[in-house]
């Protein structure tokens, strides 16, 4: 259905963006910026997106599923030779998703960053990119093409770029903000050459417009190895953007950026485009099982990898970040199987208890004066009680505890990656699941060590400091306690049919994830029956009758997968607690007793310091000894200079000819004259 | 009888003189002399064949040439008091500025 006012919701921050840049640069040197202005200008745009958000929501649900599809044609923006490009958007049940809580946690994260900033001299520059970033974030999700979805795409990593490195001033956080363009910037290049690659495949059927419908319309014009290829390339830009293996090294340093940034690009939003990417471009990875394999292994060793990781890390925001890398991979896992809609499942309770977690960490350093080392906390639970509670119970959501969010998303991609036969690799379903578990394990225990440290036991830094811990203000307990409700409630979206629920999110998901339209028109979601799908489905498509995904060889039943990883979860948590409130010093035992292994994951399995020796420093060596010295100072410089020498060397030459004296050069004229006259007669 | 013959031999013998003058005197009014005997010679050259072809155009020429010729003495000499001025002297020997 057209909708003429879509576009409301992209413009909307990038208006009060702009008006908040034009008032930092107005007030650079004022003694003290209109921060009540820019504070509400600055949640106004989003504010604004949300309440429009919801309008496409509810507009969405008045239609028939099959047609549930707002969009809008806003300009032709590329009319080339063959090539004709919209600028469109589209908002189906996917984007409807992912505009909300885009929308939703965006909003609540600038009303918090409006108390956490407030004595930021940057305040105004500082919301000026905010907004920008919604801009791009929203124009990333409501892309009706690809190339547009790349100018979203390119906008929020610039957006991330400039708020890492808004305390520019500080060399480490500038080069961090460095680290994440240029590491990002790795993996556009895949999505460019995807988009090349679709480009000419589709000229050859006569198509050459990247809309995502035309592309869907022409699925029959890729072969398999030209899938394979376009959605390997496409992986690797989601690598780099959510943070996955081999590309997920500039996140933790990412850090480096205000809290509230961390929490709204770092873990919400941002980092989601590449899950949101491979959801998109289902009907492509459905074509391609070898790709699919591959975004799920590389999901779930990228979960198990972040989640050991963060059981050694002592920088409070350190252990979030590689829990969210972690957590991403989990929703790779689930695109990867074919399970899209249990992706976006995770994808979006783990918006809600991440933000929370993020906001609480910043509420944190902000009572103990920019104190991030979570060695020198303990004990604050007094100090800061409701922070602590809404911790708690995000730390909880994240663990996987029923009936909190993160356990039926969780579940759902548990049990998809359990069930959902392979076509690659029949043995990889339990070795997903096997791994999965195993993560699960370490997530709930680095969270309970998390929580124990910070929160319980007593204070171990300095007791001036303790004193003037304080819980946080009105304007950053508010998006604390609404996320820690989102935390509790969304995942009722998505009970499963096991527990009595109807999985109302993976229905409503559903007619983004079908494969043909029409095929769907005589069979509609039903209640039972998986959707969704990739293995699954390209057999379908190909084949005969839909295949049922509980038709298959799944080495546990549903209830015993579940208990598992319950309990996987409970261990986490107890051991957890075991370690470091019941019995402290027997953790440290444990790590004397373990020195390779603290070593090991305390140095980050030394990921940072491989890339260095194998990528950055021959790179640089390359750049010193090949390029600057040899191409640079003898190809380039010589080459000028030799035009230079043979100016000069001529001169020499030459100069002989140019004596000054009339007569001879009369002499050479007469002489010029004679020979002339000898070749003519 | 004295035929186109005889004149384009005078009028040789008499370019050549201009030449070799211009070449080996070094004073400035000789080349001057020299160069007049070259302008002329053609002058002759002119008249001679423009009387054998029984055409106008090379009595027009010669008229040309004979007001170039007093154009350029006129800045010649002018430039040549000039440099006297300058070197007391007139000896294109020693002018060879431009080579430096």
């Amino acid at each position: 259905m057209e909708a003429t006012w879509l576009w409301l919701i992209p413009i909307a921050p990038l208006v009060t963006s702009v008006l908040c840049g034009a008032i930092a640069l107005a007030t650079r040197n004022a003694e003290a910026p209109p921060r009540r202005l820019v504070g509400w200008l600055a949640c106004l745009g989003p504010g604004l997106s949300f309440a429009l958000s919801l309008l496409a929501w509810t507009e969405l649900r008045g239609l028939m599923p099959v047609g549930r599809m707002l969009s809008q044609t806003a300009y032709r923006w590329i009319d080339s030779g063959v090539l004709q490009l919209d600028v469109g958007f589209v908002v189906d049940p996917l984007s409807s998703l992912m505009l909300l809580f885009v929308t939703g946690v965006g909003t609540l994260i600038h009303i918090y960053s409006t108390g956490y900033m407030h004595a930021e001299r940057g305040f105004a520059r500082y919301f000026a990119y905010l907004n920008l970033f919604m801009f791009s974030m929203l124009i990333l999700v409501l892309a009706d093409s690809l190339p547009l979805l790349f100018v979203g795409w390119e906008g929020v990593g610039l957006c991330s770029y400039l708020l890492i490195g808004y305390w520019f001033e500080d060399p480490a956080k500038a080069a961090a903000g460095k680290k994440a363009f240029v590491v990002n910037r790795i993996g556009d290049f895949g999505v460019l050459i995807a988009m090349f690659l679709v480009l000419w495949t589709l000229q050859g059927v006569g198509s050459a417009s990247l809309s995502f419908a035309d592309l869907r319309r022409h699925t029959e014009a890729f072969t398999p190895a030209l899938a394979t290829a376009v959605c390997l390339l496409l992986f690797l830009g989601a690598t780099g953007k959510s943070a996955q293996i081999p590309l997920y090294v500039w996140l933790p340093d990412a850090m480096a950026g205000p809290t509230p940034v961390s929490a709204l690009i770092h873990a919400a939003t941002m980092v989601t485009a590449g899950v949101y990417l491979v959801a998109r471009m289902h009907f492509l990875f459905a074509l391609s099982p070898v790709a699919s394999t591959i975004v799920a292994v590389v999901g779930a060793a990228t979960a198990l990898l972040a989640a050991t990781i963060a059981v050694a890390q002592n920088d409070f925001k350190k252990v979030l970040a590689y829990s969210t890398v972690s957590q991403l991979g989990y929703m790779f896992v689930g695109v990867g199987v074919g399970a899209y809609g249990a992706g976006i499942f995770h994808v979006f309770t783990h918006a809600f208890f991440k933000a929370c977690l993020f906001l609480g960490s910043g509420a944190v350093i902000h009572a103990l004066h920019d104190e991030q080392d979570i060695r020198r906390m303990g004990g604050l639970r007094h100090k800061m009680p409701l922070t602590f509670w809404t911790f708690v119970i995000a730390t909880l959501a994240l663990a996987g505890i029923p009936p909190l969010a993160g356990f039926f998303s969780k579940d759902h991609i548990l049990w998809e990656a359990l069930s959902k036969p392979n076509v690659v690799a029949p043995w990889l379903p339990p070795v997903l699941w096997v791994v999965l578990v195993a993560a699960a394990l370490c997530t709930a225990f680095y969270m309970w060590r998390l929580v124990a440290l910070v929160f319980l036991g007593s204070f171990r830094g300095d007791a001036h400091t303790y004193e003037h811990a304080h819980e946080a203000p009105p304007s950053m307990a508010m998006p604390l306690v609404l996320l820690a409700t989102g935390s509790v409630l969304v995942g009722l979206l998505g009970v499963p049919h096991l527990l009595g629920g109807s999985n109302r999110l993976e229905s409503w998901l559903h007619p983004s994830f079908t494969l043909a339209q029409d095929t769907h028109l005589e069979s509609p979601p039903h209640e039972g029956e998986e959707s969704g799908g990739s293995a699954a489905e390209t057999e379908a498509s190909v084949g005969h009758e839909p295949v049922s995904a509980h038709a298959t060889s799944a080495a546990l039943p549903e209830s015993a997968a579940m208990a598992v990883a319950l309990a996987a979860g409970l261990l986490g948590l107890g051991l957890g607690h075991q370690l470091y409130v019941r019995r402290p010093q027997a953790a440290s035992a444990l790590a004397m007793r373990l020195p390779a292994v603290r070593r090991l994951l305390a140095g980050k399995y030394f990921i940072d310091e491989l890339y260095a020796a194998a990528i950055v420093r021959p790179l640089r060596l390359f750049s010193d000894r090949v390029l600057w010295r040899i191409v640079d100072m003898r190809l380039i410089d010589g080459s000028v200079r030799l035009l230079g020498w043979l100016t000069w060397a001529l001169s020499v030459a030459f100069r002989f000819a140019q004596s000054g004296y009339v007569q001879t050069y009369v002499l050479v004229v007469v002489l010029g004259v004679f020979a002339l006259l000898w070749r003519v007669l | 009888m004295v035929g186109l013959h005889e004149y384009l031999v005078v009028s040789g013998l008499l370019f050549l003189i201009g030449a070799v003058g211009v070449l080996t005197r070094t004073n400035g009014l000789i080349l001057f002399m020299s160069l007049e005997l070259m302008l002329n010679a053609v002058n002759l050259t002119f008249v001679a064949l423009a009387r054998y072809t029984g055409s106008l155009d090379g009595h027009v020429f010669v008229f040309l040439v004979t007001a170039v010729a007093a154009a350029e003495a006129a800045v010649g000499l002018a430039i040549f008091v000039s440099l006297f001025r300058l070197h007391r002297s007139v000896n294109v020997d020693q002018m060879n500025a431009m080579g430096e």
